[in-house]
Protein backbone atom coordinates (compact mmCIF):
# COMPACT_ATOMS: atom_id res chain seq x y z
CA UNK A 1 0.00 0.00 0.00
CA UNK A 2 2.71 2.39 0.77
CA UNK A 3 5.05 0.93 -1.58
CA UNK A 4 3.89 3.24 -4.59
CA UNK A 5 4.21 6.61 -1.56
CA UNK A 6 7.85 5.69 0.04
CA UNK A 7 9.02 4.69 -3.61
CA UNK A 8 7.89 8.65 -4.95
CA UNK A 9 9.52 10.32 -1.76
CA UNK A 10 12.73 8.63 -2.53
CA UNK A 11 12.75 8.80 -6.35
CA UNK A 12 12.27 12.33 -5.42
CA UNK A 13 15.91 12.45 -4.02
CA UNK A 14 17.80 10.67 -6.59
CA UNK A 15 18.89 12.24 -10.05
CA UNK A 16 17.04 10.73 -12.89
CA UNK A 17 20.25 8.32 -13.73
CA UNK A 18 20.62 7.40 -10.36
CA UNK A 19 16.65 6.12 -11.30
CA UNK A 20 17.43 3.57 -13.56
CA UNK A 21 20.37 2.12 -12.04
CA UNK A 22 19.35 2.08 -8.33
CA UNK A 23 15.19 1.62 -8.74
CA UNK A 24 14.58 0.83 -4.87
CA UNK A 25 17.37 1.47 -2.35
CA UNK A 26 17.88 4.68 -0.71
CA UNK A 27 19.58 7.43 -2.99
CA UNK A 28 23.29 7.10 -2.76
CA UNK A 29 23.57 10.91 -2.52
CA UNK A 30 20.27 12.85 -1.09
CA UNK A 31 19.64 15.27 -3.78
CA UNK A 32 17.11 17.70 -2.34
CA UNK A 33 17.10 20.15 -5.64
CA UNK A 34 14.65 18.63 -7.13
CA UNK A 35 12.12 19.13 -4.37
CA UNK A 36 14.26 22.88 -3.32
CA UNK A 37 13.24 24.18 -7.25
CA UNK A 38 10.19 23.30 -7.44
CA UNK A 39 9.50 25.21 -4.18
CA UNK A 40 11.31 28.03 -5.18
CA UNK A 41 9.37 28.62 -8.15
CA UNK A 42 6.46 30.38 -7.73
CA UNK A 43 4.48 27.99 -9.69
CA UNK A 44 3.85 25.79 -7.02
CA UNK A 45 2.69 28.12 -4.62
CA UNK A 46 0.33 29.71 -7.55
CA UNK A 47 -1.45 26.34 -7.68
CA UNK A 48 -1.09 26.07 -4.09
CA UNK A 49 -3.28 28.85 -3.76
CA UNK A 50 -5.70 28.21 -6.18
CA UNK A 51 -6.67 24.86 -4.86
CA UNK A 52 -7.28 26.41 -1.69
CA UNK A 53 -9.10 29.58 -2.61
CA UNK A 54 -11.27 27.35 -4.56
CA UNK A 55 -11.76 24.33 -1.63
CA UNK A 56 -12.54 26.92 0.70
CA UNK A 57 -15.08 29.15 -1.92
CA UNK A 58 -16.87 25.78 -2.51
CA UNK A 59 -17.13 24.53 1.20
CA UNK A 60 -18.38 28.30 2.41
CA UNK A 61 -20.80 28.36 -0.54
CA UNK A 62 -22.17 24.71 0.05
CA UNK A 63 -22.16 24.35 3.58
CA UNK A 64 -24.06 27.61 3.60
CA UNK A 65 -26.70 27.31 1.04
CA UNK A 66 -27.17 23.83 2.64
CA UNK A 67 -27.60 24.21 6.10
CA UNK A 68 -30.14 26.42 4.99
CA UNK A 69 -31.84 23.88 3.30
CA UNK A 70 -31.44 21.37 5.73
CA UNK A 71 -32.70 23.59 8.36
CA UNK A 72 -36.12 24.17 6.60
CA UNK A 73 -36.37 20.40 5.37
CA UNK A 74 -35.75 19.29 8.74
CA UNK A 75 -37.70 21.90 11.00
CA UNK A 76 -40.62 22.86 8.58
CA UNK A 77 -43.60 21.07 7.76
CA UNK A 78 -44.60 23.02 4.19
CA UNK A 79 -46.20 21.72 1.47
CA UNK A 80 -44.11 20.42 -1.30
CA UNK A 81 -41.52 19.67 1.20
CA UNK A 82 -41.11 15.96 0.62
CA UNK A 83 -40.74 16.95 -3.54
CA UNK A 84 -38.28 19.11 -3.10
CA UNK A 85 -36.14 16.59 -0.77
CA UNK A 86 -35.91 13.96 -3.20
CA UNK A 87 -35.10 16.26 -6.03
CA UNK A 88 -31.86 17.01 -4.01
CA UNK A 89 -31.28 13.15 -3.15
CA UNK A 90 -31.55 12.33 -6.74
CA UNK A 91 -28.66 14.79 -7.39
CA UNK A 92 -27.00 11.91 -5.75
CA UNK A 93 -27.65 9.68 -8.98
CA UNK A 94 -26.40 12.50 -11.41
CA UNK A 95 -23.01 11.70 -12.96
CA UNK A 96 -20.99 14.74 -13.03
CA UNK A 97 -19.55 13.19 -16.44
CA UNK A 98 -23.08 13.94 -17.54
CA UNK A 99 -23.59 17.37 -16.91
CA UNK A 100 -20.39 18.33 -17.32
CA UNK A 101 -20.75 19.54 -21.18
CA UNK A 102 -23.57 21.83 -20.79
CA UNK A 103 -22.55 23.51 -17.99
CA UNK A 104 -19.31 24.12 -19.64
CA UNK A 105 -21.51 25.70 -22.10
CA UNK A 106 -23.29 27.82 -19.89
CA UNK A 107 -20.28 28.65 -18.15
CA UNK A 108 -18.89 29.99 -21.24
CA UNK A 109 -22.02 32.27 -21.75
CA UNK A 110 -21.95 33.35 -18.06
CA UNK A 111 -18.44 34.53 -19.16
CA UNK A 112 -17.48 32.41 -16.13
CA UNK A 113 -14.15 30.38 -18.01
CA UNK A 114 -10.83 31.42 -16.68
CA UNK A 115 -12.65 32.34 -13.30
CA UNK A 116 -12.45 30.80 -9.69
CA UNK A 117 -16.35 31.15 -9.72
CA UNK A 118 -16.23 28.78 -12.57
CA UNK A 119 -15.60 25.95 -10.17
CA UNK A 120 -16.92 27.17 -7.25
CA UNK A 121 -20.79 27.33 -8.33
CA UNK A 122 -20.74 24.06 -9.98
CA UNK A 123 -19.03 22.06 -7.35
CA UNK A 124 -20.78 23.43 -5.15
CA UNK A 125 -23.71 22.77 -6.92
CA UNK A 126 -23.35 19.05 -7.27
CA UNK A 127 -22.09 18.78 -3.40
CA UNK A 128 -25.56 19.72 -2.12
CA UNK A 129 -27.47 16.30 -1.62
CA UNK A 130 -24.92 14.78 -0.21
CA UNK A 131 -24.60 17.73 2.68
CA UNK A 132 -28.26 18.59 3.00
CA UNK A 133 -28.71 14.83 3.34
CA UNK A 134 -26.46 14.43 6.02
CA UNK A 135 -27.17 18.39 7.79
CA UNK A 136 -30.98 17.44 7.79
CA UNK A 137 -30.34 13.86 9.65
CA UNK A 138 -28.25 16.26 11.98
CA UNK A 139 -30.70 19.19 12.65
CA UNK A 140 -33.71 16.55 13.41
CA UNK A 141 -32.22 15.37 16.78
CA UNK A 142 -31.76 18.91 17.83
CA UNK A 143 -34.77 18.43 20.37
CA UNK A 144 -37.88 20.66 19.68
CA UNK A 145 -38.32 21.80 23.02
CA UNK A 146 -35.14 23.98 22.72
CA UNK A 147 -36.91 25.92 19.16
CA UNK A 148 -40.28 26.13 21.28
CA UNK A 149 -38.49 28.01 23.77
CA UNK A 150 -36.05 29.54 22.07
CA UNK A 151 -39.57 30.95 20.11
CA UNK A 152 -40.80 32.01 22.92
CA UNK A 153 -37.74 34.19 23.66
CA UNK A 154 -39.04 36.33 20.93
CA UNK A 155 -36.44 34.38 18.18
CA UNK A 156 -37.37 34.83 14.91
CA UNK A 157 -36.48 31.13 12.54
CA UNK A 158 -32.82 32.46 10.99
CA UNK A 159 -32.35 34.16 14.39
CA UNK A 160 -32.73 30.47 15.66
CA UNK A 161 -30.92 28.79 12.81
CA UNK A 162 -28.13 31.39 13.47
CA UNK A 163 -27.67 31.75 17.14
CA UNK A 164 -28.52 28.03 18.48
CA UNK A 165 -28.81 25.23 15.89
CA UNK A 166 -25.69 25.85 13.88
CA UNK A 167 -23.37 26.43 17.01
CA UNK A 168 -25.09 22.62 18.18
CA UNK A 169 -24.04 21.49 15.05
CA UNK A 170 -20.75 22.12 15.09
CA UNK A 171 -19.36 18.79 14.81
CA UNK A 172 -21.60 17.73 11.97
CA UNK A 173 -20.66 21.44 9.63
CA UNK A 174 -16.90 20.03 10.76
CA UNK A 175 -17.80 16.81 8.88
CA UNK A 176 -19.41 18.25 6.00
CA UNK A 177 -16.61 20.73 5.28
CA UNK A 178 -14.02 18.17 5.45
CA UNK A 179 -15.96 16.33 3.01
CA UNK A 180 -16.32 19.61 0.56
CA UNK A 181 -12.58 20.45 0.73
CA UNK A 182 -11.34 16.53 0.18
CA UNK A 183 -13.87 16.53 -3.24
CA UNK A 184 -13.01 19.91 -4.73
CA UNK A 185 -9.30 19.63 -3.89
CA UNK A 186 -9.70 16.39 -6.02
CA UNK A 187 -11.34 17.58 -8.79
CA UNK A 188 -9.96 17.37 -12.09
CA UNK A 189 -12.32 17.47 -15.11
CA UNK A 190 -14.36 20.59 -13.89
CA UNK A 191 -10.55 23.03 -13.42
CA UNK A 192 -9.29 20.77 -16.17
CA UNK A 193 -12.30 22.40 -18.82
CA UNK A 194 -12.70 25.84 -16.91
CA UNK A 195 -9.14 27.03 -16.99
CA UNK A 196 -7.72 27.27 -20.42
CA UNK A 197 -4.56 28.84 -19.45
CA UNK A 198 -2.51 28.44 -16.31
CA UNK A 199 -3.35 31.41 -14.22
CA UNK A 200 -6.14 29.37 -11.83
CA UNK A 201 -5.23 25.81 -12.28
CA UNK A 202 -5.42 23.44 -9.55
CA UNK A 203 -2.87 21.34 -8.54
CA UNK A 204 -4.25 17.91 -9.97
CA UNK A 205 -3.90 19.98 -13.14
CA UNK A 206 -0.47 21.03 -12.54
CA UNK A 207 0.89 17.34 -11.43
CA UNK A 208 -0.73 16.33 -15.21
CA UNK A 209 0.87 19.09 -16.85
CA UNK A 210 4.31 19.02 -15.16
CA UNK A 211 4.74 14.85 -15.83
CA UNK A 212 3.77 15.98 -19.57
CA UNK A 213 6.37 18.96 -19.54
CA UNK A 214 9.01 16.94 -17.84
CA UNK A 215 8.51 13.28 -19.05
CA UNK A 216 12.14 12.74 -19.22
CA UNK A 217 13.51 13.92 -15.81
CA UNK A 218 11.45 11.10 -13.82
CA UNK A 219 13.38 12.18 -10.57
CA UNK A 220 11.70 15.97 -11.00
CA UNK A 221 8.05 14.33 -11.42
CA UNK A 222 8.69 11.99 -8.84
CA UNK A 223 9.26 15.22 -6.50
CA UNK A 224 6.48 17.32 -8.01
CA UNK A 225 3.94 14.15 -6.95
CA UNK A 226 5.27 14.12 -3.23
CA UNK A 227 4.76 17.76 -3.03
CA UNK A 228 1.71 17.91 -4.58
CA UNK A 229 0.16 14.95 -2.19
CA UNK A 230 1.67 16.71 0.94
CA UNK A 231 -1.15 18.86 1.13
CA UNK A 232 -4.14 16.18 0.86
CA UNK A 233 -1.74 13.91 3.29
CA UNK A 234 -1.94 16.73 5.86
CA UNK A 235 -5.07 17.34 5.90
CA UNK A 236 -6.03 13.93 6.14
CA UNK A 237 -3.62 12.94 9.20
CA UNK A 238 -5.93 16.26 10.73
CA UNK A 239 -9.23 15.69 9.78
CA UNK A 240 -9.24 12.00 9.26
CA UNK A 241 -12.09 11.40 11.90
CA UNK A 242 -14.36 14.12 10.71
CA UNK A 243 -13.72 12.65 6.67
CA UNK A 244 -14.58 9.07 8.15
CA UNK A 245 -17.26 9.95 10.10
CA UNK A 246 -18.94 12.00 7.24
CA UNK A 247 -18.07 9.24 4.21
CA UNK A 248 -19.64 6.72 6.42
CA UNK A 249 -22.55 8.93 7.68
CA UNK A 250 -23.47 10.08 4.19
CA UNK A 251 -23.47 6.63 2.60
CA UNK A 252 -25.71 4.92 4.88
CA UNK A 253 -28.02 7.52 4.81
CA UNK A 254 -27.72 8.08 1.35
CA UNK B 1 -62.26 41.74 16.41
CA UNK B 2 -59.10 40.26 17.55
CA UNK B 3 -58.79 38.84 20.76
CA UNK B 4 -56.47 40.57 23.56
CA UNK B 5 -54.37 37.60 23.34
CA UNK B 6 -53.77 37.92 19.90
CA UNK B 7 -53.57 41.92 20.45
CA UNK B 8 -50.89 41.14 23.01
CA UNK B 9 -49.15 38.71 20.78
CA UNK B 10 -48.60 41.02 17.88
CA UNK B 11 -46.66 43.57 20.09
CA UNK B 12 -44.43 41.56 20.74
CA UNK B 13 -40.96 41.93 18.06
CA UNK B 14 -40.90 38.78 16.18
CA UNK B 15 -44.22 37.58 16.82
CA UNK B 16 -45.01 37.22 13.37
CA UNK B 17 -43.07 34.56 12.44
CA UNK B 18 -44.38 31.11 12.37
CA UNK B 19 -44.00 29.43 15.51
CA UNK B 20 -42.29 26.21 15.88
CA UNK B 21 -43.66 22.85 14.36
CA UNK B 22 -46.28 21.84 17.56
CA UNK B 23 -47.83 25.17 17.95
CA UNK B 24 -47.92 25.81 13.89
CA UNK B 25 -51.11 23.56 13.61
CA UNK B 26 -53.31 26.03 14.72
CA UNK B 27 -51.96 28.35 11.86
CA UNK B 28 -53.87 29.14 8.85
CA UNK B 29 -54.71 31.73 6.22
CA UNK B 30 -51.87 33.96 6.02
CA UNK B 31 -49.94 32.87 8.64
CA UNK B 32 -49.49 29.97 6.66
CA UNK B 33 -48.52 31.89 3.54
CA UNK B 34 -46.00 33.08 5.28
CA UNK B 35 -44.85 30.46 6.59
CA UNK B 36 -44.20 28.59 3.86
CA UNK B 37 -42.63 31.87 2.25
CA UNK B 38 -40.23 31.75 5.16
CA UNK B 39 -39.77 27.42 4.61
CA UNK B 40 -38.96 27.61 1.00
CA UNK B 41 -36.99 30.98 1.88
CA UNK B 42 -34.61 29.04 3.58
CA UNK B 43 -33.84 26.68 0.46
CA UNK B 44 -33.66 29.48 -2.33
CA UNK B 45 -30.21 29.31 -2.57
CA UNK B 46 -29.92 25.82 -2.18
CA UNK B 47 -32.63 25.36 -5.09
CA UNK B 48 -31.13 28.14 -7.52
CA UNK B 49 -28.23 26.97 -7.32
CA UNK B 50 -29.12 23.15 -7.95
CA UNK B 51 -31.40 24.25 -10.81
CA UNK B 52 -28.72 26.52 -12.67
CA UNK B 53 -26.04 23.96 -11.77
CA UNK B 54 -27.25 20.90 -12.03
CA UNK B 55 -30.66 20.50 -13.43
CA UNK B 56 -30.86 22.77 -16.30
CA UNK B 57 -27.57 21.82 -17.56
CA UNK B 58 -28.98 17.72 -17.24
CA UNK B 59 -31.74 18.80 -18.77
CA UNK B 60 -30.08 21.16 -21.80
CA UNK B 61 -27.95 17.54 -22.79
CA UNK B 62 -30.86 15.77 -22.86
CA UNK B 63 -31.83 19.13 -25.56
CA UNK B 64 -29.21 18.81 -27.48
CA UNK B 65 -28.58 14.94 -27.89
CA UNK B 66 -30.93 15.48 -30.68
CA UNK B 67 -28.88 17.79 -32.58
CA UNK B 68 -26.37 17.34 -35.32
CA UNK B 69 -24.52 20.62 -33.02
CA UNK B 70 -21.27 21.67 -32.41
CA UNK B 71 -21.65 24.06 -29.16
CA UNK B 72 -21.73 27.08 -30.97
CA UNK B 73 -25.34 29.71 -31.11
CA UNK B 74 -28.28 27.35 -30.03
CA UNK B 75 -28.31 23.44 -31.32
CA UNK B 76 -30.89 24.17 -34.94
CA UNK B 77 -30.29 20.82 -36.91
CA UNK B 78 -32.30 18.72 -35.25
CA UNK B 79 -31.45 14.99 -36.63
CA UNK B 80 -33.81 13.15 -34.48
CA UNK B 81 -32.25 9.75 -33.14
CA UNK B 82 -29.61 9.58 -34.99
CA UNK B 83 -27.03 10.08 -32.72
CA UNK B 84 -27.71 7.46 -30.66
CA UNK B 85 -28.22 4.79 -33.37
CA UNK B 86 -25.03 5.90 -34.74
CA UNK B 87 -23.72 5.53 -30.89
CA UNK B 88 -24.59 2.12 -30.97
CA UNK B 89 -22.86 1.21 -34.00
CA UNK B 90 -19.88 2.92 -32.72
CA UNK B 91 -17.54 -0.17 -31.67
CA UNK B 92 -15.56 2.69 -29.24
CA UNK B 93 -19.07 3.10 -27.38
CA UNK B 94 -19.73 -0.41 -27.46
CA UNK B 95 -16.20 -1.22 -26.53
CA UNK B 96 -16.81 1.29 -23.63
CA UNK B 97 -19.84 -0.71 -22.28
CA UNK B 98 -18.14 -3.55 -22.51
CA UNK B 99 -15.10 -2.56 -20.89
CA UNK B 100 -17.91 -0.33 -18.15
CA UNK B 101 -19.29 -4.32 -17.51
CA UNK B 102 -15.52 -5.54 -16.82
CA UNK B 103 -14.93 -2.85 -14.41
CA UNK B 104 -18.26 -3.25 -12.55
CA UNK B 105 -17.44 -7.12 -12.77
CA UNK B 106 -14.01 -6.84 -11.56
CA UNK B 107 -15.25 -4.59 -8.21
CA UNK B 108 -17.62 -6.61 -7.11
CA UNK B 109 -15.46 -9.91 -7.89
CA UNK B 110 -12.32 -8.69 -6.17
CA UNK B 111 -12.43 -5.08 -4.72
CA UNK B 112 -14.80 -5.49 -2.42
CA UNK B 113 -14.12 -9.24 -1.34
CA UNK B 114 -10.82 -8.27 -0.13
CA UNK B 115 -12.30 -5.06 1.70
CA UNK B 116 -14.35 -6.87 3.07
CA UNK B 117 -11.75 -9.25 4.38
CA UNK B 118 -9.10 -6.26 5.52
CA UNK B 119 -11.89 -4.56 7.36
CA UNK B 120 -12.95 -8.21 9.36
CA UNK B 121 -8.97 -8.42 10.12
CA UNK B 122 -8.83 -4.80 11.10
CA UNK B 123 -11.96 -5.02 13.73
CA UNK B 124 -9.74 -7.24 15.76
CA UNK B 125 -8.14 -6.51 18.29
CA UNK B 126 -4.67 -6.11 16.50
CA UNK B 127 -1.65 -4.52 17.11
CA UNK B 128 -1.31 -1.21 15.40
CA UNK B 129 -4.73 -1.27 13.56
CA UNK B 130 -4.73 2.23 13.79
CA UNK B 131 -1.92 3.16 11.82
CA UNK B 132 -3.24 0.42 9.48
CA UNK B 133 -6.39 2.43 8.89
CA UNK B 134 -4.71 5.58 7.74
CA UNK B 135 -2.40 3.63 5.71
CA UNK B 136 -5.23 1.90 3.88
CA UNK B 137 -7.54 4.73 3.45
CA UNK B 138 -4.80 7.22 2.28
CA UNK B 139 -4.95 6.37 -1.06
CA UNK B 140 -8.81 7.83 -0.46
CA UNK B 141 -7.83 11.57 -0.24
CA UNK B 142 -5.27 11.80 -3.49
CA UNK B 143 -6.82 12.68 -6.37
CA UNK B 144 -7.02 10.67 -9.62
CA UNK B 145 -5.07 12.69 -11.24
CA UNK B 146 -2.14 12.18 -8.89
CA UNK B 147 -3.09 9.16 -8.51
CA UNK B 148 -3.06 8.57 -12.13
CA UNK B 149 0.76 10.17 -12.43
CA UNK B 150 1.91 8.33 -9.35
CA UNK B 151 1.11 4.82 -11.18
CA UNK B 152 2.25 5.97 -15.12
CA UNK B 153 5.47 6.19 -13.40
CA UNK B 154 5.19 2.72 -11.44
CA UNK B 155 4.47 0.94 -14.65
CA UNK B 156 6.41 3.05 -16.65
CA UNK B 157 7.84 0.24 -19.23
CA UNK B 158 11.28 -0.85 -17.90
CA UNK B 159 12.06 2.21 -15.71
CA UNK B 160 8.93 1.78 -13.62
CA UNK B 161 8.80 0.40 -10.36
CA UNK B 162 6.68 -2.59 -11.29
CA UNK B 163 8.83 -3.86 -13.81
CA UNK B 164 11.99 -3.57 -11.36
CA UNK B 165 10.30 -5.61 -8.74
CA UNK B 166 9.51 -8.53 -11.30
CA UNK B 167 12.76 -8.43 -12.30
CA UNK B 168 14.32 -8.33 -8.81
CA UNK B 169 12.32 -11.64 -8.31
CA UNK B 170 13.44 -13.20 -11.48
CA UNK B 171 10.18 -12.44 -13.51
CA UNK B 172 11.48 -10.29 -16.68
CA UNK B 173 9.89 -10.21 -19.40
CA UNK B 174 6.59 -10.64 -16.94
CA UNK B 175 5.27 -7.43 -16.86
CA UNK B 176 6.13 -5.43 -20.20
CA UNK B 177 4.07 -2.39 -21.41
CA UNK B 178 1.59 -2.49 -18.71
CA UNK B 179 -0.87 0.73 -20.28
CA UNK B 180 0.51 0.69 -23.41
CA UNK B 181 -0.39 -2.82 -23.75
CA UNK B 182 -3.99 -3.23 -25.13
CA UNK B 183 -4.40 -6.39 -23.24
CA UNK B 184 -2.68 -5.26 -20.24
CA UNK B 185 -4.50 -2.28 -20.13
CA UNK B 186 -7.61 -2.98 -18.20
CA UNK B 187 -6.16 -4.83 -15.56
CA UNK B 188 -3.22 -2.68 -14.78
CA UNK B 189 -5.95 0.30 -14.71
CA UNK B 190 -7.91 -2.12 -12.39
CA UNK B 191 -4.86 -2.35 -9.76
CA UNK B 192 -4.65 1.05 -9.42
CA UNK B 193 -8.34 1.44 -8.98
CA UNK B 194 -8.04 -0.94 -6.41
CA UNK B 195 -5.19 0.77 -4.72
CA UNK B 196 -7.08 3.83 -4.72
CA UNK B 197 -10.98 2.63 -3.66
CA UNK B 198 -10.23 -0.45 -1.59
CA UNK B 199 -9.74 1.90 1.63
CA UNK B 200 -12.68 3.44 1.22
CA UNK B 201 -15.25 0.53 0.85
CA UNK B 202 -12.84 -0.93 3.80
CA UNK B 203 -13.81 1.90 5.62
CA UNK B 204 -17.24 1.73 5.29
CA UNK B 205 -17.12 -1.99 6.21
CA UNK B 206 -15.03 -1.46 9.41
CA UNK B 207 -18.03 1.54 10.53
CA UNK B 208 -20.68 -1.29 9.51
CA UNK B 209 -18.99 -3.73 11.74
CA UNK B 210 -18.95 -1.51 14.56
CA UNK B 211 -22.17 -1.09 14.95
CA UNK B 212 -22.65 -4.87 15.14
CA UNK B 213 -23.18 -5.82 19.13
CA UNK B 214 -20.30 -8.10 20.57
CA UNK B 215 -22.93 -9.82 22.32
CA UNK B 216 -24.27 -11.21 19.07
CA UNK B 217 -21.03 -12.97 18.14
CA UNK B 218 -19.65 -13.47 21.64
CA UNK B 219 -22.92 -15.47 21.83
CA UNK B 220 -22.23 -17.50 18.59
CA UNK B 221 -18.95 -18.47 20.18
CA UNK B 222 -20.39 -19.88 23.45
CA UNK B 223 -22.57 -21.95 21.37
CA UNK B 224 -19.63 -23.48 19.67
CA UNK B 225 -19.79 -21.79 15.89
CA UNK B 226 -16.85 -21.42 14.29
CA UNK B 227 -15.45 -18.70 13.38
CA UNK B 228 -16.46 -19.11 9.54
CA UNK B 229 -19.81 -19.76 11.01
CA UNK B 230 -19.76 -16.38 13.21
CA UNK B 231 -18.44 -14.51 9.77
CA UNK B 232 -21.18 -16.20 7.82
CA UNK B 233 -24.26 -16.25 9.85
CA UNK B 234 -24.21 -13.52 11.93
CA UNK B 235 -21.84 -10.89 10.60
CA UNK B 236 -22.49 -11.17 7.00
CA UNK B 237 -26.47 -10.91 7.77
CA UNK B 238 -26.02 -7.61 9.91
CA UNK B 239 -23.64 -6.15 7.62
CA UNK B 240 -25.48 -6.55 4.35
CA UNK B 241 -27.15 -2.92 4.75
CA UNK B 242 -23.44 -1.15 4.28
CA UNK B 243 -22.49 -4.20 1.06
CA UNK B 244 -25.25 -2.97 -0.46
CA UNK B 245 -24.58 0.85 -0.31
CA UNK B 246 -21.07 -0.09 -1.42
CA UNK B 247 -21.70 -2.12 -3.90
CA UNK B 248 -24.30 0.54 -5.21
CA UNK B 249 -21.22 3.56 -5.08
CA UNK B 250 -18.59 0.93 -6.73
CA UNK B 251 -20.84 0.37 -9.71
CA UNK B 252 -21.92 4.00 -9.92
CA UNK B 253 -18.56 4.89 -9.62
CA UNK B 254 -16.83 2.40 -12.54
CA UNK B 255 -20.28 3.87 -14.77
CA UNK B 256 -18.27 7.27 -14.80
CA UNK B 257 -14.60 6.68 -14.44
CA UNK B 258 -12.81 9.40 -15.91
CA UNK B 259 -10.02 11.41 -14.20
CA UNK B 260 -7.64 8.27 -14.13
CA UNK B 261 -8.10 7.29 -17.90
CA UNK B 262 -7.77 10.30 -19.13
CA UNK B 263 -4.54 11.08 -16.83
CA UNK B 264 -2.78 7.94 -18.06
CA UNK B 265 -3.83 6.92 -20.94
CA UNK B 266 -6.42 9.21 -22.90
CA UNK B 267 -8.24 5.66 -23.49
CA UNK B 268 -5.62 4.53 -25.45
CA UNK B 269 -3.81 2.55 -26.62
CA UNK B 270 -6.03 2.02 -29.76
CA UNK B 271 -9.49 3.03 -27.01
CA UNK B 272 -8.34 0.00 -25.65
CA UNK B 273 -9.04 1.85 -22.03
CA UNK B 274 -11.76 4.11 -23.04
CA UNK B 275 -14.35 4.86 -21.19
CA UNK B 276 -17.89 6.42 -21.61
CA UNK B 277 -16.76 9.47 -20.31
CA UNK B 278 -13.89 9.72 -21.97
CA UNK B 279 -15.29 9.24 -25.26
CA UNK B 280 -17.76 12.04 -24.24
CA UNK B 281 -14.77 14.03 -23.41
CA UNK B 282 -13.26 13.04 -26.94
CA UNK B 283 -16.16 14.19 -29.21
CA UNK B 284 -17.42 17.09 -27.18
CA UNK B 285 -14.44 18.89 -26.57
CA UNK B 286 -11.59 17.56 -29.60
CA UNK B 287 -13.77 17.04 -31.80
CA UNK B 288 -16.80 19.39 -31.47
CA UNK B 289 -19.27 17.28 -32.18
CA UNK B 290 -21.60 18.09 -28.75
CA UNK B 291 -24.72 16.82 -29.84
CA UNK B 292 -23.23 13.43 -29.93
CA UNK B 293 -21.44 14.20 -27.14
CA UNK B 294 -24.64 15.10 -25.47
CA UNK B 295 -26.11 11.78 -26.45
CA UNK B 296 -23.03 9.56 -24.65
CA UNK B 297 -23.72 11.62 -21.58
CA UNK B 298 -27.80 10.72 -22.01
CA UNK B 299 -27.18 7.14 -22.19
CA UNK B 300 -24.87 7.37 -19.24
CA UNK B 301 -27.22 9.11 -16.98
CA UNK B 302 -29.93 6.54 -18.04
CA UNK B 303 -27.77 3.62 -17.53
CA UNK B 304 -26.96 5.53 -13.86
CA UNK B 305 -30.81 6.01 -13.69
CA UNK B 306 -32.05 2.49 -14.49
CA UNK B 307 -29.27 0.76 -12.29
CA UNK B 308 -30.37 3.12 -9.41
CA UNK B 309 -33.81 2.87 -9.52
CA UNK B 310 -33.93 -1.12 -9.91
CA UNK B 311 -31.23 -1.25 -7.31
CA UNK B 312 -33.45 1.08 -4.62
CA UNK B 313 -36.89 -0.81 -5.78
CA UNK B 314 -34.97 -4.68 -5.37
CA UNK B 315 -32.34 -4.13 -3.01
CA UNK B 316 -31.98 -0.96 -1.22
CA UNK B 317 -35.87 -0.84 0.08
CA UNK B 318 -35.43 -3.67 2.62
CA UNK B 319 -32.79 -1.10 4.88
CA UNK B 320 -34.44 2.12 3.71
CA UNK B 321 -37.65 0.62 5.69
CA UNK B 322 -35.39 0.14 8.45
CA UNK B 323 -33.57 3.13 8.29
CA UNK B 324 -35.92 5.05 10.09
CA UNK B 325 -36.52 3.15 13.11
CA UNK B 326 -32.78 2.05 13.39
CA UNK B 327 -30.75 5.01 12.43
CA UNK B 328 -31.73 7.44 14.62
CA UNK B 329 -29.22 8.92 17.18
CA UNK B 330 -26.20 7.76 15.12
CA UNK B 331 -26.58 11.64 13.67
CA UNK B 332 -23.25 12.75 15.32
Amino acid sequence: MVVPLVYAVLSGFKSTDELSSNPFGLPKRWLTSNYTDILAGGDFWRLLGSSTLIAVGTTVLVVAASALAAFSFARFAFRGREALFTLFTMGLMFPFAVAVLPLFLLLRSLGLLDNPLGVILPQAAFGLPMTIIILRAFFREIPGELEEAATLDGCSPFGFFWRVLLPMARPALGTVSVLAVVTSWNNFMLPLLVFTDNTWWTLPIGVQQFQGQYSAEYARVFAYLVLAMVPALAFYSVAERQLVGGLTAGATKG
Amino acid sequence: MTSTFLADKRSGPGTELPPPESVRARGRGRRRVLHWLTAVGFQLPALVLFIGMVLLPMLFALYAAFFRWGGFGMPSDYVGTDNFTQLFDNPVFLGDLWRCLVLVVLSLAFQLPFALAMAVLLNQKLRGRAVYRMLFFAPYVLSEAITGVLFSMVFAPDSGLADHILGAVGLDGVGGLWFADPSYVMATLFLVMMWKYFGFHMMLYLAGLQSIPRELTEAALIDGASAWQRFRNVTLPLLAPTLRISIFLSVIGSIQLFDLVWVVTQGGPDHHSETMAVTMFQYGFKRYQVGYASAISVVMFGICLVFALAYQRFVLRRDLEGATTTMRGDGK
